[in-house]
C-alpha cells in the first residue's frame, strides 16, 4: 500500500471501527447497538431496504449526524473525544459523495473542486484549477464541464463531478452514498471500474451505501447488510448472499440479484479464460 | 542542485521522496529549480527513475506525468518496472486524463466591448422583464376572471392562511412603524410651524399626509419586503426541487393554485395593513401634539372631524388594492424565474423585493399627480 505508512498508525488497525452504535429520532430507533469495522484499503458495500438507517450510518460517521450512544472510531481516534481543530483535521482525509451530488451551486466545477485545494492544501488558484480540470477528466468529464455550474449538467455528470471533489484531496476513506444511483448501465460500470482503479492506485477506503447489485458484485471487497437496526452480517458478497435470512435471500436471489450474479460470473469466467 | 524530490546527475533524473498533495508546491519550486525541462511545459529528454518515490498521490502523479510527457507515462509498464504496480496503474490513469485538452479558457473580449455589451444586456432584460411582468398580469388577470365564476376552484383554505402570514402577522410591524413615523412628522411640522404661530395646523399636517399618502405607502412598502420576498422564495424553492413541473404535468394549474390564493391574500390585507398604519400614524401624530404641543385629544378630533374631509382617507385607500396587486405579482413572476441553484433564489428574492419596492413608489407618484390634477 502506498498512502499506508503514516507513522502514527499501524497498518492492520482498521480505518473505521463503530461499536455499540445508537440512533434514535424521537422514539424511532434506527440503529440499537450496531457494530462495523472498514479494513484499511477495502471496499466495503452497505446495502439494506430503504429506511433501514444505512444513510444515518453514513452520516454518524462522518459527524453530520451525533450518535446517541455507542463509539465510533476513525483512524485510530474516537471522533466524539476530540475538538473542533482535530475534528477538522480528521474530517479532511475524508471524501464524501452524498446522494445527490450537493455540488455548491454557485460555484462552477472547476471552482468546486478548486475550493478544498485552496482551502485544505493552501495551493495558489492556478495549480489548483490545474488540478481541479486533471480530476475532472480523471472521473470522465469533458474540458468543456470544468466552466459549466451545476444546474446545467446532467444527473451523471453531477454525480461524476461530485467524486471529483469528494477525491480532491486524495482522501484515506471515501464515503459514498448510492453513487450510481441515477447512472445509465454504461456509466454505472464504468463507475464501478474507476472505483477500483483508484482504489488500487490510491489505496484510500471506501465505504459504498449501494442499492446497485452490480456495484456489489463488480467492486466491493466485502458487503454488509443492514437489517433489524444493526449490521445483520458482513461477509466476502456470495457468503452473504448463502445467509439464511428472508430479506437477503430476497435481495440477492431475486431476479435483479440472479441477473447481477450471472453477469458476474461470466465475466470472471472469460477474464480467466483470456488470462 | 541537491533537492528532497529530486536529485540530477549527468543523464540521469531521479526522483525521490513523497510525492503528494502536502508537497505540491515545494515539488514544483524544486523542479523549476532543477531545469529539467528545457521549457515549461515541454516534457523532459533526460532519462527519469522514479525507484526512490515512497509516497505518491494523484498531485504527485500529475507532476510527474508533466515532467515526462503524456505517452512516456501511460507507458510506464516498460521503463520503470520496479515501481510498484498500484502506483504504475496510477500513473497510467492519470496520463490517460491528462491527454484530452484541460484548458478551456472562455474568450476574451477587450474591455470596451464588454461594457458594450454588458449596457446591452442590461437594456434587453430590462425590456423583457418588463413584458414578461406584462404578461404575467394578463395571465394571472384572465385565471382570475376565469375562475370567478366557478366557486370550486377558489383556494380558500390557502387564500386565508396566505391572510394569516402576510396580513395579520405583519400588523404590529406596520403598527409601530407607523406609529413612529407619525410621531416624527408631527415633531416635524411643529418645529416649522412654530416659527409662524400656527402649531395647530400640525394636526392638518399628519392627517393629510397618513390618509393620502403615508399610511398605505408605508404599508405597501413593508409587505414589499417582508412579502414579496417570501413569495419569491416559495415558489423559488418549489421551482428548482420542480414541483412546479410536476403540478403542470398532472394537469394542475400553477397559477390557480399558487399565484391567485396569494393575489387575493394581499388584495384583501394590504388594505387592512393601510387603514392600520393610518390609524396608527394619526395615533403618533396625537401623542406629540398632546404631549409636547399642549393640544388635548379632544381638540385633535374636533379638528381632524372639521378639516379633514372623507375624501382623503378614500384617496389613499383607493391605491391600495394596486400596490397589493403589483406587490403579489413581482413576487410571484420572480418565483417563476428561479433556476436551480441557490444563488438564483436570492438574486430573485432581492430582484423582487427592489422591483415592488419602485413599482409600489412610481405608481404612488403617478397618482399623486392624477389626485392633484382631478382636485379630489
Amino acid at each position: 500500500m502506498i498512502n499506508s505508512d503514516k507513522p502514527t498508525e499501524q497498518n492492520d488497525l482498521p480505518v473505521i471501527k463503530v461499536r455499540g452504535l445508537v440512533n434514535r429520532f424521537g422514539t424511532h430507533v434506527v440503529h440499537e447497538n450496531l457494530d462495523l469495522t472498514l479494513e484499511r484499503g477495502e471496499i466495503l458495500g452497505v446495502v439494506g431496504g430503504s429506511g433501514t438507517g444505512k444513510s444515518v450510518l453514513l452520516r454518524s460517521i462522518v459527524g453530520l449526524k451525533r450518535p446517541n450512544d455507542g463509539m465510533i472510531e476513525v483512524l485510530g481516534t474516537t471522533l466524539n473525544e476530540l475538538n473542533e481543530a482535530q475534528r477538522s483535521q480528521i474530517e479532511r482525509r475524508f471524501g464524501v459523495l452524498f446522494q445527490r451530488g450537493a455540488l455548491f451551486s454557485s460555484l462552477n466545477l472547476q471552482e468546486n473542486i478548486a475550493l478544498p485545494l485552496i482551502e485544505h492544501a493552501r495551493l495558489p488558484r492556478e495549480d489548483a484549477e490545474h488540478l481541479a480540470r486533471v480530476k475532472l477528466s480523471l472521473v470522465g468529464l469533458p474540458p468543456q464541464a470544468a466552466l459549466q455550474f451545476p444546474e446545467s449538467l446532467s444527473g451523471g455528470m453531477v454525480k461524476r463531478a461530485a467524486l471529483a471533489r469528494a477525491l480532491a484531496l486524495d482522501p484515506d476513506i471515501l464515503f459514498l452514498d448510492e453513487p450510481t444511483a441515477g447512472l445509465d448501465p454504461i456509466g454505472a460500470a464504468a463507475f464501478d471500474q474507476l472505483l477500483v482503479t483508484l482504489r488500487d492506485a490510491l489505496g484510500f477506503s471506501v465505504f459504498l451505501v449501494t442499492h446497485d447489485l452490480d456495484t456489489l458484485y463488480a467492486a466491493c471487497d466485502r458487503v454488509a447488510v443492514l437489517s433489524q437496526k444493526r449490521v445483520l452480517v458482513v461477509d466476502t458478497i456470495d457468503k452473504v448472499a448463502d445467509t439464511d435470512d428472508e430479506w437477503i435471500q430476497d435481495y440477492f436471489h431475486g431476479p435483479r440479484g440472479r441477473a447481477a450474479q450471472r453477469a458476474h460470473t461470466a465475466f470472471s469466467n472469460n477474464a480467466n479464460v483470456q488470462e | 542542485m541537491p533537492s528532497e524530490w529530486i536529485a540530477r546527475d549527468d543523464q540521469t533524473v531521479t526522483l525521490k521522496g513523497e510525492w503528494t498533495l502536502a508537497n505540491y508546491r515545494l515539488i514544483k519550486a524544486a523542479l523549476q529549480q532543477s531545469e529539467t525541462q528545457t521549457e515549461p511545459g515541454k516534457p523532459t529528454d533526460a532519462t527519469v527513475s522514479l525507484d526512490a518515490i515512497t509516497r505518491l498521490d494523484t498531485a504527485g502523479a500529475i507532476l510527474i506525468a508533466e515532467l515526462i510527457g503524456v505517452e512516456k507515462a501511460q507507458a510506464v509498464a516498460d521503463w520503470a518496472a520496479e515501481l510498484p504496480k498500484e502506483q504504475q496503474a496510477l500513473l497510467v490513469r492519470i496520463a490517460e486524463a491528462m491527454e484530452a485538452p484541460l484548458d478551456v479558457d472562455p474568450p476574451s473580449y477587450s474591455r470596451i466591448s464588454q461594457a458594450l455589451a454588458s449596457v446591452g444586456q442590461h437594456m434587453v432584460g430590462l425590456w423583457s422583464q418588463q413584458r414578461q411582468l406584462l404578461a404575467f398580469i394578463g395571465l394571472v388577470v384572465a385565471t382570475l376572471f376565469h375562475l370567478t365564476l366557478r366557486p370550486r376552484h377558489w383556494r380558500l383554505t390557502a387564500t386565508v392562511a396566505h391572510i394569516q402570514q402576510s396580513g395579520l402577522n405583519a400588523v404590529p410591524i406596520v403598527a409601530l412603524l407607523t406609529f413612529m413615523v407619525g410621531a416624527v412628522v408631527a415633531f416635524l411640522g411643529a418645529t416649522v410651524l412654530q416659527d409662524f404661530g400656527a402649531t395647530i395646523y400640525t394636526i392638518d399636517l399628519v392627517a393629510f399626509s397618513f390618509l393620502r399618502e403615508f399610511g398605505v405607502l408605508l404599508a405597501a412598502i413593508l409587505l414589499a419586503g417582508r412579502t414579496a420576498s417570501a413569495f419569491t422564495a416559495q415558489i423559488g424553492a418549489m421551482k428548482s426541487n420542480e414541483e412546479i413541473d410536476a403540478l403542470q404535468a398532472q394537469g394542475l394549474d400553477p397559477i390557480e393554485l399558487l399565484v391567485l390564493p396569494r393575489v387575493m391574500a394581499m388584495l384583501i390585507s394590504l388594505p387592512m395593513l393601510a387603514f392600520v398604519g393610518m390609524l396608527s400614524g394619526l395615533a403618533g401624530g396625537a401623542m406629540v401634539t398632546s404631549l409636547s404641543l399642549d393640544i388635548s385629544l379632544t381638540q385633535f378630533m374636533a379638528t381632524l372631524q372639521k378639516d379633514v374631509s372623507v375624501t382623503h382617507f378614500l384617496v389613499g385607500l383607493s391605491k391600495a388594492p394596486v400596490f397589493a396587486f403589483v406587490i403579489a405579482v413581482i413576487g410571484c413572476l420572480e418565483g417563476f424565474k428561479v433556476s436551480g441553484s441557490a444563488q438564483s433564489v436570492g438574486e430573485h428574492t432581492t430582484s423582487s423585493v427592489v422591483q415592488s419596492i419602485f413599482m409600489v413608489i412610481l405608481i404612488d407618484a403617478v397618482a399623486a399627480l392624477f389626485f392633484m390634477e382631478m382636485g379630489w
